[in-house]
Order: structure tokens, then sequence, then C-alpha cells
């Protein structure tokens, strides 16, 4: 199993590691059993994306996913960052291993997380589809 | 250039030089066909009977009781496959440990398959196997007692002799996969009691791809490969000759080296206690009957690839029992039979020492690794509840 060199990148220098006080929303997903959970915090004012922070437990896939995700939707709206995939993560990253694939799940998940928080926290009513927590990875248990 | 620690031990080992020098003839000048009956053939055949003769040896055993193979995963198939194939009427279960590597796992497995009972041991927290389970499981339906002898990733020794006793008390076979622990441990064929022995080459500074079964006289286990005459008709193929000269040369090595244990050791626990010194670190395996080599910690919060990718790059070959560095992403078998949590079993480091290993290189494991579990912590979500 071989990482690209976005990959190796994105794990020795994480972008955007950390919390954020006082966030407009917070997700977490995964769990601990599986090995790998992302938290991810959301600052958001006019519909935008102005800062996000995450910390994540788990491998070096897991970690390069959650910073690679957390640049793709900085400075971003809500609407847009909504509409990233664990696809464009993958390829933003230049590939992942295959065995690494639910990483990218689990980034895309954390995302949607936060945003939900933010929405139940503004008194929007959630209108997007929010993935139960580690599909992927339940699947090879 | 950085530095470059070799830590990986278990996983395989340098071919030692003296045992390329071995080998080196036998490609060369010796090329001859062993089974051939001119000259050419028959240095070869002298040269494979020296062989058999030296790690029978090196073992305690007689010549005729070394059967050369592929390696250890064969040895380990021939042997549990090969006993149970031909054991006696009414005898049709396998008794193995949970702890067991996957050659011998997967083997019975297979078994099952073919409707065979097989009834895995548990084993304590420090990873040995429950000899009173074994006591009470144990009947005049168990053809083969399978347990390893020291397990590749906790290195915890298992009392052998004893399981040996139990095991032939009841009529059984006892076979250990011994493939971490020849060459690392004395082992002496003639007290240890045991019917069937896998080892492995490349775990002891022999090249990969050679290793040998012992089958004690008189235990039947077939052949394994149907071809020529070659070890005794009982594994057709002609002989590796080379690989096997420097299996025997590297086991002669080793076996002369095992005063040396200690110096490992040493080496061994001083990083085992300075690693343990860090918060929320745990050791696995047992405290003293281990591999003197062995070290595998837990550390809590953070994922075993994370740290074996930033060791890597600071020049250190380690390895982990978590799942998210192979195509599974369960955690090690081992630890979890050992009764180590899920979450925790994740964050588990193997350092495998060796008598190559030197002071200075325990030095920059313990100046490397700290920073990088406090590093890798620190972006940990699980760590900062735990430090609120």
């Amino acid at each position: 199993m071989q990482y690209s060199d976005k990959v190796m990148d994105h794990f020795t220098h994480p972008r955007n590691v950390g919390e954020i006080e006082d966030p407009s929303g917070v997700g977490q997903v995964g769990n601990a059993k599986c090995g790998d959970i992302m938290k991810m915090y959301l600052k958001i004012e006019d519909d935008v994306i102005v800062d996000v922070k995450f910390k994540t437990f788990g491998c070096g896939a897991a970690i390069a996913t959650s910073s690679m995700a957390t640049e793709l939707i900085k400075g971003k709206t809500v609407a847009e960052a909504l509409k990233l995939t664990n696809s464009a993560v993958v390829e933003a990253l230049e590939g992942l291993p295959p065995v690494k694939i639910h990483c990218s799940v689990l980034a895309e998940e954390a995302i949607k997380a936060a945003l939900a928080d933010y929405y139940t926290r503004i008194g929007r009513p959630i209108d997007f589809e929010l993935e139960s927590d580690c599909k992927e990875c339940e699947a090879h248990h | 250039m950085a530095r470059f620690v070799y830590a990986d031990n278990a996983a395989t080992t340098p071919v030692a030089k003296e045992v390329v020098e071995a080998m080196l003839p036998c490609l060369t000048e010796h090329w001859g066909n062993p089974s051939s009956l001119y000259g050419k053939g028959q240095e070869a055949a002298s040269l494979l009977s020296a062989a058999r003769a030296s790690v029978a040896k090196s073992l305690g055993c007689k010549p005729e009781e070394i059967y050369f193979t592929s390696g250890g995963s064969e040895s380990d198939n021939w042997a549990i496959k090969g006993a149970m194939h031909h054991a006696k009427k009414g005898r049709n279960t396998l008794i193995t440990s949970k702890i067991e590597h996957h050659a011998v796992l997967r083997t019975c497995e297979t078994l099952e398959k073919e409707g065979y009972r097989v009834i895995y041991l548990d084993v304590d927290e420090y990873g040995v196997v429950d000899l009173r389970q074994l006591r009470s499981v144990i009947d005049e339906t168990t053809a083969l007692v399978a347990v390893m002898y020291a397990n590749n990733e906790i290195g915890t020794i298992q009392p052998i002799a004893e399981i040996a006793e139990i095991a032939h008390a009841n009529g059984a076979l006892m076979f250990t996969d011994a493939v971490q622990a020849v060459g690392h441990e004395p082992i002496d064929l003639s007290t240890l009691g045991v019917d069937l022995l896998a080892l492995s080459g490349h775990k002891f500074n022999a090249p990969k791809g050679v290793g040998a079964l012992y089958v004690g006289r008189g235990v039947k286990i077939g052949s394994y490969i149907d071809g020529g005459g070659q070890e005794r008709r009982r594994r057709g193929g002609t002989e590796n000759l080379a690989s096997i000269v420097g299996l025997a040369k590297a086991l002669e090595l080793a076996v002369a080296r095992l005063p040396e244990r200690d110096m490992i050791r040493q080496k061994r626990d001083r990083l085992m206690n300075e690693l343990l010194k860090i918060p929320y670190s745990r050791l696995n395996g047992h405290p003293t009957e281990r591999l003197a080599g062995n070290l595998n910690i837990g550390f809590e919060f953070i994922e075993g690839e994370s740290m074996i990718l930033w060791l890597d790059m600071a020049g250190i070959c380690a390895s982990t029992g978590s799942a998210c560095s192979s195509d599974s992403l369960d955690p090690s078998h081992v630890l979890l039979a050992t009764g180590v949590p899920h979450e925790k079993a994740h964050g588990s480091l193997r350092l495998s020492i060796s008598h190559e290993t030197t002071d200075e290189d325990i030095d920059y494991i313990l100046e490397t690794l700290p920073p990088i579990v406090e590093r890798l912590r620190e972006m940990s979500p699980l760590y900062e509840t735990v430090k609120k």
C-alpha cells in the first residue's frame, strides 16, 4: 500500500488542525472501534464558511482526508460545502488505496454532520441527507 | 543521510554476510541436482545432507526428522493438514489457540470446511494459553494440539512442554509453530516433547523462501507435494539447495549467539521502561515470558499506522498490530484475544530488535517516538476530552 505525495503532504502538514472557540457548528463521525474519528468545527458568517478546523484520530489517510476536506470547503458557501463528495476529496488527494476509501467517506460525513449541527443551532430544518456513522467501516465488521 | 534503525525483526531479518558466503558456492559451483548420480550431483547431495545434519544438530533431533520446505506457512499447512488427514479413526478434533499466526488459523478454517472440529483456546491478558481450558476440552477425539511457541505480535512464550504433555496424555499429537522462536530461544527437541515443529529461515538471517518442518520419528503426516523422491518422497521438487545451505548456516550462527539474548533483552527493557513513562501507554504481552527482542506497546488516543508513517520518515522501521496497515480494518486478533478493547488495540506499536541493534539505535527511537505520540495526540479528538 502506497500513499500519493499529496496524501503524505496533507498527513505530514495537515491544514486547519485544531478547534474553534464558539463555533457555528460541530460534527463528529466515526468511532474508536473502527479506528477513525473525525471532529469538524465550522465558523459560518453570512452563509459562508469563514473558518474550519478539525481533529482526527486515525490512520494517515484519515488525517489527510480531513485536512483536504477542510481546505476544499474553506471560504465556500454552505450550499457549496454540502455538494462536496468523498470522491472529490479522493481526487484532490490524487487517489487513495481502495481499503482507505472509507476515510474519505468519513470526511464528507463529518462536514455534513457539522452543517447539520449548524442548521439545528439556527433553527433551519435539515434538508440534506445525513449519512449514518461509519457505514463503510461497519461493512467490514 | 538520516539515521536508519531497523526495529521490525519479527517481520524479517537481513541475510547475514556469512550466510551469503555459504550460499554463493551453491549457485556458482555446486549447482548440480542432488538427485543426479554423477559427481556434480553428488557434490550437491552431500551439501544437502550436511545442511540437514547441521539443522538437526542445532535443534537436538535426527537429520531424518528434518524436512526442508518453502517456509513457515508451508510447514504450518503441512503439519496441521497432514496430522489431521492421517489421524486415527475417531480423532477428528484439532485444538489450537486464538492467537496463532494466520498460516495456522486459515489452515484451521480450511479443515473446518472439510468437516473437522476445531477448538480455539482462549489466552489470558498476557497472551498465555489457558491450560485449564485445554485440560477440560481435550478428549479421545482430539487428534492434534497446535499452539505456537512464541507469538509474532506480542512475543509471549507459551508453556510448550506442558502443553505437549497434556496432548500426549490424551493420545493427541503436538505441533508448535516456532517460526518466531527458532534461533531466538533455546530449543532442544530431544526434551521439548513436540511431534511437529515449524520454522522459517528469514526470521533468523537466512533468506526468504526456505523453512523446515520437524517431524518426529513415527509421526504420520503423509506427503505434501507429490513428485520426485525428494525429502524422502514426502515433498517433491528439486531442493532449493543454496537457501537450504543458507538456512543451516544461519541457524548455526543464531544458536551460537543465544547467550547474547540477555544483551538484547536489556536493550529491549530499557526501551520498554522509557516508553512506558509516556502517559496512557500500556505493555501488550507478558512482562517477562516474552521473546527477548519483542516489545509491543499500546498508546491510547492515537492510531498505529500514523505512528509507523512518522517513524518511517525518521528512518525507523516498526510495525503495528493495527488494522489500517493491512487489508482488513479489524485490529489485531491477538490483541483482541488478550482483552485489549478495539479502540486501544488500534494504537499499538511493535518494535522488534535484534543482536544488531545498538544502544544508539535505542536512544534514537527514544528521542524520536515520544514527540510523534504527542503530535498525533494533539490532533486527536479523543485526547482533548482526557486533557479537559
